[in-house]
Formats: structure tokens, sequence, C-alpha cells
């Protein structure tokens, strides 16, 4: 599947939209042309109140020279490809998926779960398999973290299930 | 220059620096950088001074740092120490080891130490001359900056130039600071704060490098032995005295052009050093002068970069932007009124300076071997761990949950970036440059009565812009003249 994948990717005659220049040129042009478009949403200062250019003029020339460097970009690519990265493996994904996870426990739970269950995750997928390792990377490391954090900085970590259980 | 740090709690911070400096140097994938802004927050519990000794002594041992790696597993422990791995590693293959830190060791001392010595009559000038400068000429210089980055840095120039502008469109998220009116918050209040600092470096650096490593857990590192690091004898100093010299110069000189610092100041010190060598043909099979070239050139980088950052408040680096946010968060404007009104705070950064120097080598002599054995903590473990400490460290500055999505949304960009081939320093550098830029220009504009042409009445800010046109020029003519 790789080799078909690298195969399809290396042919010249692959039709233009399959082609990493063209779909990293796409996303950036698309999303600069919504956020250009949301510029045109920002309030307007009255003229008395003005100094020098209107708010929304700056961020309005930033991404107008992001779209013209974007062409200027995928025009010189056409001539000289970009190197074509190796396919993502397994564990990357996975990885991303944890992000994910930490996202949602942390937002519905607890910030110091999260935070442990994502060590926990990423280090069993990333091959880890010994116990004591796994306790380190996701309960006794982020306990000794939580410590520091907490008692030298002062730090305040949200409430959540866990977290509750120190402070009250 | 050393008085200031003549106390027990600054030499205590600087000893740790240094240490964890090496640390992350010789860590792949780990760096100054990200290692300046994991630390950035638990320099709140510091003075400045203290907090600043602190990162510049992280920046000047990581950069040494990753040679260690560099010779003995042919991985840089930094992007600064990869022409050090053309020569080191088969060097270190032939049984000499040793040599070959040792002489790494060495260049990167005294690149260093020539390195502050330029920052100690550099800067003070530099300063002096900006006292000229009003509004106008400082957006010129900051886009003077910009041009540079993207033109000298890695990569493509047009790819760097759409992350630098990029980096200045982050820089606008929040309430406008002239009119308080809202640009990209969308509804959401935590946004109208802007975007901090550190959510974006821990992100674009630390979590990007974590997803970076998740695609390459079936590396092996094989680790070349190493006895003991041994001092360059008479014979290779004869051979590489001159090198060194020339490699600190350019290393000097580049870190104080706003780019990516030793990345290219070592690069070009290597190329050099092959170009003037009697021996070029050695090179890429265990030269010494290349070694020399590569190192002295990467640490001298770290002086010069600390120029433009204390002298005008223009980082030098993205490391140099790691201090400049840790000098503001402190209360430190740098700039030339900084020169005139904290002496002392200055000389105790240059003294830090060098006696980190100093420092990395007494450790880097003595325990090379030590540091080598950390690049044994497998990925696996070390990698979960560097993600809790980033996420508290992260949170901890503005105590919210939002900075860390923040940081994990630029993680996962930053690895798309490189993976496309887009550098993520001038993100960096663009962030923390973007408010000067909008907010001179729209001065400057005041000033001028929305009359642009008047820019060109001004002959430094004038001076800025043809070097900004030449800086943008030079990738092309590079190119055409590598086709000849």
């Amino acid at each position: 599947m790789n080799n078909v994948r690298n195969k399809k990717r290396a042919n010249k005659s692959l039709p233009f939209f399959f082609k990493d220049e063209f779909k990293v040129s796409f996303i950036i042009v698309f999303i600069s042309v919504i956020l250009l478009i949301s510029t045109f949403s920002f309030d307007i200062v009255p003229p008395i109140l003005n100094r020098g250019i209107q708010p929304a003029t700056f961020p309005k020339a930033l991404l107008i020279l992001i779209i013209s460097l974007t062409f200027i970009i995928y025009y010189l690519s056409i001539k000289n490809p970009w190197k074509i990265g190796k396919k993502l493996p397994k564990t990357f994904f996975l990885t991303l998926l944890s992000f994910l996870i930490f996202v949602f426990i942390s937002k519905t739970l607890d910030f110091f779960l999260a935070i442990s269950v994502l060590s926990f995750f990423v280090s069993y997928n990333w091959g880890e398999r010994r116990i004591f390792y796994l306790l380190l990377v996701s309960i006794i490391f982020p306990i000794l973290v939580f410590i520091f954090f907490e008692t030298i900085l002062g730090l305040r970590f949200p409430p959540g299930i866990i977290t509750n259980l120190y402070y009250y | 220059m050393l008085t200031p740090l003549f106390s027990s709690k600054l030499l205590i911070v600087l000893l740790f620096g240094t240490l964890f400096g090496l640390i992350l140097g010789v860590l792949p994938g780990l760096g100054p950088t990200t290692g300046g802004a994991l630390i950035l927050p638990f320099t709140m519990t510091l003075d400045p001074l203290s907090a600043i000794v602190l990162l510049t002594s992280i920046y000047c041992a990581g950069t040494y740092g990753g040679a260690i790696t560099a010779v003995l597993i042919n991985t840089p422990g930094t992007p600064a120490a990869a022409a050090t791995c053309l020569d080191g590693y088969p060097l270190a293959q032939k049984g000499e080891a040793g040599r070959a830190l040792g002489m790494a060791t060495v260049s990167s001392t005294v690149g260093g130490i020539f390195s502050v010595i330029i920052l100690v009559f550099f800067a003070p000038l530099l300063a002096k001359l900006a006292y000229e400068f009003g509004q106008p000429e400082y957006f010129a210089l900051a886009i003077f900056g910009l041009t540079m980055l993207s033109s000298i840095g890695e990569g493509s120039p047009i790819k760097n130039l759409i992350a630098g502008a990029f980096g200045i469109l982050i820089s606008t998220i929040g309430k406008d600071f002239m009119t308080s009116i809202d640009r990209f918050t969308y509804g959401i209040n935590e946004l109208s704060v802007g975007i901090g600092f550190i959510p974006v470096v821990v992100g674009l650096f630390a979590i990007s490098e974590m997803l970076t490593q998740s695609t390459i857990l079936d590396q092996v590192f094989k680790r070349v032995a190493l006895k003991a690091v041994k001092l360059p004898t008479k014979d290779d100093y004869k051979k590489t005295w001159k090198t060194i010299l020339r490699s600190s110069g350019i290393g000097s000189f580049i870190g104080v052009l706003p780019a990516e610092g030793g990345t290219v100041a070592s690069l070009i010190g290597y190329s050099e050093a092959k170009r003037f060598s009697k021996n070029p043909e050695e090179f890429g099979k265990g030269s010494i002068e290349g070694i020399a070239g590569a190192e002295a050139a990467n640490n001298a980088a770290t002086g010069g970069a600390m120029v433009p950052t204390l002298a005008l408040g223009i980082p030098g680096s993205a490391t140099t932007a790691v201090i400049l946010t840790g000098l503001i968060i402190h209360g430190v404007r740098p700039g030339p009124d900084l020169f005139r009104e904290q002496p002392d705070f200055l000389y105790g950064i240059f003294g830090a300076m060098l006696i980190a120097n100093v420092l990395f080598f007494i450790f880097g002599f003595f325990g090379a071997k030590v540091f080598a054995r950390i690049t044994l903590v497998p990925n696996k473990i070390l990698w979960p761990m560097i993600f809790a400490v980033s996420v508290c460290g992260t949170y901890s500055l503005s105590q919210s949950i939002i900075d860390v999505w923040i940081m994990l949304f630029f993680g996962v960009l930053g690895f798309f970036m490189r993976r496309f081939g887009f550098s993520v320093v001038p993100v960096i550098i663009g962030l923390i440059l973007g408010e000067l830029v909008e907010g001179t220009l729209r001065q400057s504009l005041v000033i001028f009565d929305g009359n642009w042409l008047m820019f060109l009445t001004r002959p430094i800010a004038l001076t800025f812009f043809i070097l900004s046109l030449i800086a943008l020029a030079f990738p092309l003519l590079r190119s055409k003249k590598q086709k000849k």
C-alpha cells in the first residue's frame, strides 16, 4: 500500500490536486481568504479617534501578502516539486489521538488525570511495556510535577475529580 | 563585569543553567530554545538578573551540548551542531572520539568567549546608534530583521516569509492595542488578551518535536565508545587556530544578523573552513578543522545574537527570542535606555555568558561521557515527561487551560509546517516582533500624516529598506550563481 501510494505521489502525471504542493497551498489560501473576509467585520474607528490606519488594515495586508506568496511557492513547485515525506506511522496518529483525549479529559474530568492518561497512552503506544516505567511516567512523575508547581511556584491547578481531593 | 555575579545565589543559578543547558543540548530534539521556553515559567520565582543569567547560561551550554551527540551518535543534539556531525562522527569512528570532542570543546569555548567580547564592545555602540531611531527607523529595522531571517535562514526564503507573516498575524489576535477593537477573537473572551508567546513556542518546538519523535521510534542510535575527552595536541592547534578565529568572527557576525543564529553560522563556518583548508579532501572524513570551524562558529553566534536583542530589542535567533520574552516578563525593556539606566544588569549578563563558556568547557571536558549517557533515556519515557512539564509550564503563566490547548494546536501545526519545509523559527520571531512592526508603522503614519512616501525621507529607515531589498534579492542571486 505504502509503495503504491509513494509511486502515485511521485508520478508527475497525477492530477495536480493530489499533490502535496497543491494541498498545502490550497489550505493556506483557503484559511487566509476566510480570515481576510472576517477582517471586513472588524469595527471601524471613527476618523477622529483613528491613529494612522484602521485596525483591520494591517491584518488585511498581511493576509494578502501570505496569499500572494503562497501562489508564488505553488508556481515554483511546478518546476521544482517538494520532497515527499515518508508515510506517517500508526504511532503518530495514536499520539494525535492522545492529544484529543487529553483535551476531552481536561475539559470534563480533571487536568491532572488528563496528563496521567496521556503519559500512559503515549508511553504504551510508543512501545513501553514495563509496569514500573509506565507507573513512573503516568503517576510518579506527574505527582512530582504537581507538587513542584503547587508548592514552589504556588500554582493552583483547575478543579477536577482528582485535584479536588488534594485541595479539599 | 563579573562583580554583579559575586553572589552565591547567582553562581548556583549559573551552575544549574550550564548543567541543564548541556543536558538539553545533548538530547536530540530538545535544545536551548525549547528548554528556555520550558523553564521560563520557573524563572518567575527569581529576580530579573538571576532569571536572565539562567536563560543565557542555558543558551551557551545548550549550543555546545549538541556537539557531544553529534560526535558520538551522529545525531546533532541541536540543529546548530548539524555541521559538526560531518567530521565529528567519522573521526570518532576512527577511534578518536576523545580528540574530536576535545577540539569541539576548545573551539566552542574560544568561539563563545570571542563572541562575548564582541557583545561587550558592540552592544553599547549599537545602543548608542539606536538613540537616533524614531518610530519609522524601528519599523524599517524590524522589516529588515524579518527579511534577513527569511533570506539567510534555513529552507525556502518564500516559505520563511510566509511563516514570518503568519507569526506577525498571530500577534494581531486580540484587542488592538491602539483602539481596543477586537480582532480575530470571534467572541471568545480568552482570545481578547491575545495569544501568549509561551504556548506558541512550547507548541512549535516541544510538542511538534514530540510528534516528530512519534514517527521515528524505530531509529537506533549507534554510540561510539568514548574513553576520555582529550585536549587538542600542538599539531591540532597549529592546524586549526586560524579556522577557530575565522569561524569565531563569522559566527559573531551571523549571530548579530537576525537569522537562525548558530545553525546558519555553523554551516558557513564549516564551508569557509573547507575553502581555506590546505586539505579540503579530508572534510567529511574526520577533519579536525571541520569540527573546529563548525563549533567555533555556532558558539560564537550566541554572543552575536545577544547584541541586537539587548541593544535594540530585536532577537537575533529563536533562543534569544525566548530570552527577550524573559526580559519583558520580568519588566526589563531592552534597548538603548537599558544601557543607560541598568549597566550593572547588563554587565551581569555579559559576565554570566563569559563564565558559562568556561563552565561548559570544564563540564564538557570532564563530563562528556556522563552527558552522552543521557541519550540512552528512551523516548517512550522521556517525551511523556516533557509533555507533563510543557503542559504545567504553559498553564502556569496565566493559569489558563486555553493556553494549553493553544500549545497543542501549535504543536500539530508546527509538525506539519516542518514536514512541508516551513521553518517554525520565523513564526516565533514574527510573533515577538509583530507588535513592534504594527505599532511603529501606525505611529509613523500618524507622524507622516498618512503619507507613506515620507518613509523614504528618513536616511536610516531608507538604508534599512534598501538592505531589506538586498536581503530579499540575495537568495535569487545565490541560486543564479549556483546555476552558473
